[in-house]
């Protein structure tokens, strides 16, 4: 009726139109101006689960079952209800997550597992196969009823064609095409689809729109008003009980399951998830879908049963398929410009669920199953080609074509042999597979991922067995005996009635088996199973994804060894430079460039464990949460997962021991401290008691010659005419005394600047005999007057010694004075003796009075002991000439000390390193201060 | 009225100048170097005062002083101390141990001729 030409270029026009909405939609949302982010177009959004099916399909079965058109929309109205709780739940884990599709969704809820991706990826293909034949299905047969109209006779018996003269191979190719230019167009892949969001907008409106003009018109046009469509509709006995509910198939079991069926559907088409979750903008967009959504339903929904019955009076005796009353309608009416509007209307439904689906299953089959299998296979290699990014697009465009052509395959091989509504449902019942694996995820925190593989694998085999197959054995590619005697005869096997099921009806009857086994796996699994670390985080995720207020640390995500610049190069390979140098920007806190050189720093830092997360889930947005996790760990590492649990697992426990652990080794370093302490206090305190004594013992000392000089003063001022002799004799005491408290004042100095490491030392390179004479001048006159014998004895070469020379004389000088004061009052005699023995001299000054007492040896060095071995008269010693002399010694690394007293013969001597010849070891003693010792 | 004095200081000096004192107030004067020495000669012959310094060899003056105040037959001896440690706990330990008086060095002359005749006096 209408040429071939014409439908083409409306539909081309269409297709065109369409185009340039989703090029403004892409505009504005690159300047920042988005034409969908609100509510309105969101809900239009979501009504991309009214496809062709709808549009055809519902009108097919009302003529059909009636009201049996209806569950599909109640589902789906009474979903609706729980969205602000389930899909903001969901929309919001996404978000944290970045994940991109309902496989994604799913493998990442248990523990980021490439297994259950690419099981839920291969899933969903195979069970949205039938509903893109579907749609093909509507698009080729609307078009040929368009085409050949009115003569419709032949279509429903079409020879089968070869595919290149098939209408619908060409429309699938042609959807590819459109596919590609809206979802796979550019590198970035990870940014929502802003121009196809804001196209299936306008394609749910326009089909909106064409549908209700169809309806008006059947309505109004063709009968007058509603009322009247119904009151003769009702006239016909047939029609009559097509408003009662007994008229559907199955009855009211087959209504609850189809109700069921559509409740998960609308959440779990990935078409669906794709619109609802991932491209979704606003997750407050949700709350008012939830009404308006239903009301889309609602609306669409109106003229179905008009249409029907209007289809069932116009065309009695079922000459025309009741699918095709809304186009066949009009056409019979000579409308050819409605129904060419109409024939768009459908085009649109069906492009619609096309693009979505094809790129939400696409974005899939790249990331959850083609990418871990390429990662697999190719490993590293992959991830460090330059243009993996355009790679990935280019798998992409390749899995398009592939979908479609495989969708049209379906078609080929199925197509005739069903109704579009059953089609359908054949790929809701693959969906729903995934909805105990999604909503025992999202609230039960002990679902586990052996539980979920478990579950899908089974329901989704009996999907295969009881669904499936049948639809292959109906159209004659399987025989028949497959479905009517079961495989090999085995009657308990009939994939119609499995283990002997009766009474339902094929839908509700794989819907039952499917989900006892899936969900009942899932929670046996799940309840006696065990769950790795990784899946315990991802589960206390999801499940408090809104009580748990921001993003965590991963605490999995061992930071490794991947330094900032290497997983800035893996990222940017997949979402380009520009994007990735942002990115990183902001997460290294960076601003300016003035700071180039400072990132060039930080990239040769290793990263912290957040920028590793963060890389991962930049990644993830394009490739996936499973991919992006292996991708990372190839970078930052490669922890093996065992190895990664492991220390996971131990994390808290070890946690908890490394704390007591610690605590024990405080408590142990504080007992540590503690006893040092009061042994450091216990010195002090000895070392203050000392102070106190020595001060004590100092100021009696000063007292000493201080009692003298004041009682001798005192005397001589009261006894002006003393006797001449006494006077000077007590004068003479006072003199002495008071040079007695010189020297002492002086040598306390000495000694408390030589105790506490005060003493200025004056190295220099001396004769050893030089000071020797030197020293013995100083006593000469004492040894003259007192009539001492003096025997010296010095080597005949150099003693060369680094000394301080006035300190080794003071030395020698107070061994000399002791010498003079204690020998023999009588015949004194004394000798000095300078001896060389390898490295060491010795200086020896003897001599002849009584000896010191044997109890005194061992105290002449310490301070104030006063030797009684005096000869009367000439003690005014301070006691602390030898304490200083033995502290001289020990500072040039030497010892003073008694090496025999008796009767006539007492020997101090002092034992030097020196060095004959040259001076080589000079400067090793140069400079050297050891600590004075205070315990003698 | 003279008086047999005993001095007890191993500094000769000082026990120079305190001999002098004492022979200058007309006293007869023995003089020792250490504490037993002090002992023997409280043993020759018992004194009327003994000037006693503490910081003695072998026996110090504390001990003298105990032992003297135990003996029934030097009990009444007066004791003048004398010390050249100058805290008020050595004070009291002289006079626990038995001291008449206690002096500090270095000592005023007229103050020590003073407490001996006090001493003296008293008895």
């Amino acid at each position: 009726m209408l040429s071939g030409s014409v439908i083409l270029l409306a539909s081309l026009s269409y297709l065109a139109l369409l185009f340039i909405i989703a090029h403004l939609g892409e505009r504005a949302a690159a300047a920042d101006r988005s034409l969908i982010a609100n509510p309105y177009v969101y809900t239009l959004s979501l009504a991309v689960y009214c496809t062709a099916w709808t549009y055809y399909g519902s009108v097919g079965r009302a003529a059909n079952t009636g009201m049996g058109f209806l569950p599909i929309y109640l589902g789906p109205t009474l979903m609706a209800a729980t969205w602000w709780f389930v899909l903001r739940k969901i929309i919001r884990i996404s978000r944290q997550q970045r994940l991109n599709s309902i496989a994604d969704f799913i493998a990442s809820r248990y523990g980021k597992s490439a297994l259950l991706g690419g099981l839920v990826t291969v899933v969903a293909v195979i069970g949205i196969l039938p509903y893109i034949s579907l749609q093909l299905k509507a698009i080729s047969t609307s078009y040929m009823v368009l085409r050949d109209y009115p003569d419709l006779g032949n279509m429903s018996t079409t020879v089968r064609e070869l595919p290149w003269q098939d209408t619908a191979f060409w429309i699938a190719l042609a959807l590819a095409a459109f596919t590609i230019l809206f979802g796979a167009r550019n590198i970035d892949v990870t940014e929502r689809h802003e121009g196809m969001v804001a196209a299936v907008a306008f394609e749910s409106l326009f089909k909106l729109v064409a549908f209700l003009a169809v309806g008006l018109w059947v309505s109004f046009g063709l009968f007058d008003g509603p009322g009247e469509l119904f009151r003769q509709a009702m006239s016909e006995p047939r029609l009559h009980a097509l408003t009662r509910t007994e008229g559907l198939p199955g009855g009211y079991t087959s209504w609850l399951s189809l109700t069921l069926l559509s409740m998960v559907a609308v959440m779990f088409l990935p078409r669906q998830f794709h619109m609802a979750v991932i491209e979704n903008v606003d997750e407050n967009h949700v709350r008012r879908a939830m009404w308006l959504f239903p009301l889309y339903l609602l609306v669409i929904n109106l003229f179905v049963l008009p249409l029907a019955f209007a289809g069932e009076m116009r065309f009695p005796g079922g000459v025309v398929d009741p699918d095709t009353y809304v186009l066949t309608l009009p056409l019979a009416e000579q409308h050819t410009m409605l129904a060419l509007f109409v024939f768009l209307g459908g085009l649109s439904a069906a492009t619609g669920m096309v693009i979505v689906a094809t790129i939400a299953l696409t974005t899939m089959v790249s990331n959850d199953l083609l990418m871990p299998i390429l990662l697999r296979t190719r490993g590293r290699s992959f991830t460090t080609r330059l243009d993996a990014g355009r790679n990935l697009m280019r798998i992409r465009r390749v899995t398009i074509v592939v979908i479609l052509l495989l969708g049209y395959l379906h078609f080929y091989l199925i197509g005739e042999s069903y109704s579009l509504v059953t089609i359908g449902l054949v790929s809701f019942c693959a969906v729903a597979q995934f909805a105990p694996a999604v909503m025992f995820g999202l609230y039960w925190k002990a679902a586990s991922r052996i539980g979920a593989i478990a579950g899908i694998s089974a329901g989704f085999a009996i999907w295969l067995y009881t669904l499936l197959l049948p639809e292959f054995a109906q159209a004659g590619w399987l025989p028949a005996s497959f479905i009517t005697d079961g495989p090999f005869g085995i009657t308990l096997l009939q994939p119609l009635h499995l283990f002997g099921l009766q009474g339902l009806d094929a839908i509700t009857h794989s819907l039952f088996w499917s989900m006892l086994f899936n969900a009942g796996l899932l929670v046996t699994l799940s309840l006696f199973g065990t769950r790795s670390v990784m899946e315990r985080v991802q589960a206390e995720r999801f499940v408090g994804v809104f009580a748990d207020g921001g993003r965590r640390l991963d605490a999995d995500s061992l930071p490794g060894h991947a330094t900032v610049g290497e997983l800035e190069t893996l990222v940017g390979r997949f979402l380009g430079h520009p994007r990735t140098e942002r990115a990183f920007a902001t997460a290294l806190d960076v601003h300016g460039e003035g700071s180039r050189t400072d990132i060039e720093e930080r990239r040769r830092e290793i990263a912290s464990p957040v920028l590793v997360e963060h890389s991962e889930r930049l990644l993830a947005g394009a490739i996936g949460a499973a991919s992006a996790r292996v991708m990372v760990n190839s970078v930052a590492g490669g922890t093996a997962p065992s190895i990664e649990s492991v220390l996971s697992i131990l994390e808290e426990s070890s946690k908890v021991r490394s704390h007591s652990r610690r605590l024990e080794r405080q408590s142990r370093e504080l007992e540590a401290a503690t006893r040092e302490l009061r042994s450091a206090n216990e010195r002090l305190q000895e070392l203050d008691r000392l102070k106190d004594e020595f001060v004590a013992t100092v100021s009696h000392e000063l007292r000493t010659p201080l009692t003298s000089i004041r009682a001798f003063s005192e005397i001589l001022l009261s006894n002006p005419d003393m006797e001449n002799a006494q006077r000077e004799e007590f004068l003479d005491i006072i003199v002495k005394e008071s040079e007695r408290l010189t020297r002492l004042v002086d040598q306390v100095l000495d000694l408390a600047k030589i105790e506490s490491g005060r003493m200025e030392w004056r190295h220099e390179v001396f004769d050893l005999r030089d000071i020797v004479n030197d020293s013995l001048a100083t006593v000469s006159q004492l040894i003259r007057e007192r009539d001492i014998t003096l025997e010296k004895s010095l080597p005949e070469e150099e003693v060369t010694v680094d000394v301080d020379g006035d300190r080794l004389m003071q030395l020698l000088v107070n061994l000399l004075s002791n010498a003079v004061k204690f020998c023999d009052p009588h015949s004194g005699r004394i000798g000095v003796r300078l001896s060389v023995t390898d490295a060491q001299c010795r200086i020896e000054v003897e001599d002849n009075g009584a000896g010191i007492l044997p109890d005194d040896v061992d105290h002449v060095f310490e301070k104030f002991h006063q030797a009684n071995r005096a000869n009367a008269g000439e003690s005014l010693g301070t006691g602390l000439g030898l304490p200083i002399s033995r502290h001289i010694a020990e500072h040039h690394g030497g010892r003073l000390h008694v090496a025999r007293t008796c009767p006539g013969s007492t020997v101090f001597a002092l034992d030097l390193p020196c060095h004959t010849g040259d001076g080589d070891e000079h400067d090793t003693a140069r400079g050297e201060h050891p600590e004075p010792k205070t315990d003698h | 009225m003279a008086h047999e004095i005993l001095i007890v200081e191993d500094e000769r000096n000082i026990a120079l100048s305190l001999e002098f004192l004492m022979k200058q107030a007309g006293h007869s004067v023995r003089s020792v170097g250490d504490g037993q020495e002090a002992l023997n000669a409280v043993a020759e012959l018992v004194p009327d005062l003994i000037l006693l310094d503490v910081n003695l060899p072998k026996l110090d003056g504390y001990t003298v002083c105990s032992r003297l105040r135990a003996d029934e037959k030097t009990r009444d001896v007066r004791v003048l101390m004398l010390t050249a440690r100058g805290r008020e706990i050595e004070r009291e330990k002289g006079m626990a141990a038995g001291a008449n008086d206690y002096l500090t060095k270095p000592f005023s002359t007229r103050e020590l001729v003073q407490r001996v005749e006090s001493l003296l006096g008293d008895a």
